[in-house]
């Protein structure tokens, strides 16, 4: 049995009442959406907020639309499970419909939501523990203890990015829209929108730059290219339930005569932020999908994704075999998105 | 102490429980339904699952006041639910994991006969790939799993009348019934 600590909650109807409970108890609050991620992780005693901030009634923070410039807009509080089976996503951005089907399992995704996803806590193997296991390991850097167990000696935390669609929205150039309590003063809305990019830091302990109090409203994603193809490749132990040991989202573009016209890929359950595989470009453009020199060309990227991707003791789950397995799923999950198909994974 | 509604199984109840306790806790030791199990009570396992408003969810995890306005339907409410849309004895779903000897020791069934239903509710005629995604946030221990998707296949083929497709397990390499 694993206990809560003592907390207050606070179920404001609007973002106005949620920004100002921010405003009124600082540090002391945390936003909760599915929970999914946030309770365990207080049941673990690695938050103990004095104030829950649930933002589940807050009606205009959940839908999924298409505006009229075609670009999708997703509500924070939209859960994974109707990103995973809106046609709308489906159609625009497969690689985020794909990601969020392949997250834990159906109960999961029925509660847990994409702002949730996007704005989980980083994961490790010396972390996401009970507070007893942690006392008898002597703690470490993230949460109250001064050493880490994956770098020995190491002076920074690198505990992993685990959240499937972080780098799904990467690969299409997603952006986030945040909301923080409005400054006394002032009287307009302190909106920022920044690019899912920007939204990143090396650090395991915080990988993320927010503000104090901001709430991460909505997820935009642009128009994509005519020819858009996207694929999601996730690794894990049990296909039915488990975080990623590596997830790789792929993006092509691809042009009238089959060519690739533009190419991303990007890797997540490595470090602390979902990083780009670089240069890939220079072996994709041009090639045409599901020709022999479009299989060599996805060779030579998996090879450089090989090189570029280094997964750590940070995760369960032996570090070498989840180095051997990255070209493995960054070939198939290309191939995939060349045919239009995906997810790939195991069950 | 946080006092608030909760409707469950139908009852509409007023709770008084600490803003800090979850779903399951209420259920099990305020309400005294104690078919919602507590396995790891952190996400895995889904033995708590309930039904919110038609969907599976975990209730170890749910906290309890946020589920004030939505329908809960625990184990414990399946046959009276079965019976209130004219159903005679227990829910079929129930029925199927009884002559199919779906469990072992039963700590998972619950769970795992909640999420059925609500598959059966949402797509009466599941194939087993369907079944089996549906049941993926349920871990068994004990039985293996494949008296639980023959228990669901046999709800499935009793609804449409047919033949229930024969259990992996009963038939040679060659598909011949042993
Ligand atoms: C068994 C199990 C398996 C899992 N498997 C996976 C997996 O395979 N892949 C995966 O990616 N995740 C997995 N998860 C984690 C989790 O279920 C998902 O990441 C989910 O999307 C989290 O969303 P949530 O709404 O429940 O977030 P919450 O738990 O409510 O919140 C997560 C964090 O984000 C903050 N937050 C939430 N919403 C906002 C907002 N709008 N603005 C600002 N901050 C916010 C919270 O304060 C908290 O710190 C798993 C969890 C469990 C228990
Ligand atoms: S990487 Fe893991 S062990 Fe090291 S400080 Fe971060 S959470 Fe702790
Ligand atoms: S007790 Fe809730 S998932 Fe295990
Ligand atoms: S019957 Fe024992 S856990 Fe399923």
């Amino acid at each position: 049995m694993l206990r809560l600590p003592k907390f207050e909650l606070e179920e404001p109807a609007t973002l106005d009442e949620a920004l100002a409970l921010f405003a009124e108890h600082g540090s002391d609050a945390m936003p909760i959406a599915g929970g999914t991620d946030l309770v365990p992780n207080m049941k673990h005693r690695l938050f103990e907020p004095k104030v829950v901030v649930s933002l589940a009634r807050i009606e205009a923070l959940t839908g999924i639309r298409v505006t009229s410039g075609g670009e999708l807009e997703i509500g924070a509080m939209t859960t994974l499970a109707d990103v995973a089976r809106s046609s709308a996503v489906q159609e625009r951005a497969p690689v985020l419909a794909q990601a969020a089907s392949l997250i834990a399992g159906p109960q999961l995704r029925t509660m847990g939501t994409l702002g949730g996803n996007v704005m989980l806590d980083t994961r490790c193997q010396w972390y996401n523990q009970t507070h007893f296991w942690r006392t008898s390991l002597g703690y470490c850097l993230k949460k109250d203890g001064t050493e880490c167990h994956v770098v020995q000696g190491g002076g920074k935390c690198v505990a992993a990015a685990s959240n499937d669609t972080a780098p799904a929205l990467m690969t299409l150039g997603a952006t986030l829209v945040f909301q923080g309590p409005t400054p006394p003063g002032e009287s307009k809305a302190n909106l920022r929108e920044i690019a899912i990019d920007a939204l990143w830091k090396a650090d395991g302990i915080v990988n993320k730059h927010t503000e104090p109090g901001e709430i991460l409203t909505a997820i935009r994603i642009p128009a994509q290219a005519a020819g858009h193809r996207g694929a999601y490749g996730k690794l894990r132990d049990r296909g039915s339930i488990d975080f990623p040991l590596f997830g790789c989202a792929v993006r092509l573009d691809v042009g009238t005569d089959e060519a690739v016209t533009g190419a991303d890929i990007c890797a997540v359950a490595l470090v602390a932020r979902p990083s780009h595989v670089k240069r890939i470009e220079d072996e994709l453009v041009g090639q045409r999908v599901g020709s022999d020199d479009f299989a060599s060309a996805v060779g030579r990227v998996a090879e450089l994704a090989y090189k570029q991707c280094r997964p750590m003791d940070n995760s369960p789950g032996d570090a070498d075999y989840r180095r051997e397995m990255v070209p493995v799923y960054v070939r198939r999950t290309l191939h995939a998105a060349a045919q239009g198909a995906g997810p790939v994974h195991h069950v | 102490m946080r006092v608030f509604r909760l409707n469950v199984n139908g009852d509409d109840l007023e709770v008084a429980a600490p803003a800090h306790w979850t779903l399951l806790e209420v259920l099990r030791y305020e309400l005294g339904l104690i078919g919602s199990k507590q396995g790891c009570d952190k996400g895995d396992c889904g033995a708590c699952t309930v039904l919110l408003d038609g969907s599976p969810v975990l209730s170890c995890l749910r906290l309890a006041a946020t589920a004030e306005g939505h329908a809960v339907v625990t184990i414990e409410g399946l046959m009276p639910m079965h019976k209130a849309r004219g159903g005679d004895g227990a829910d079929v779903v129930q029925d199927a994991f009884d002559r199919c000897g779906a469990l072992q020791c039963g700590f998972c069934q619950p769970g795992m006969m909640l999420s059925a239903r609500a598959l059966l509710n949402e797509n009466p005629k599941p194939t087993r790939g369907e079944i089996h995604d549906a049941l993926a946030g349920n871990l068994c221990r004990c039985t293996g799993y494949t008296q639980i998707v023959q228990a669901v296949e046999l709800c499935v083929a009793e609804a449409a009348g047919v033949e229930p497709a024969q259990p992996a397990w009963s038939a040679d390499a060659n598909g011949k019934k042993v």
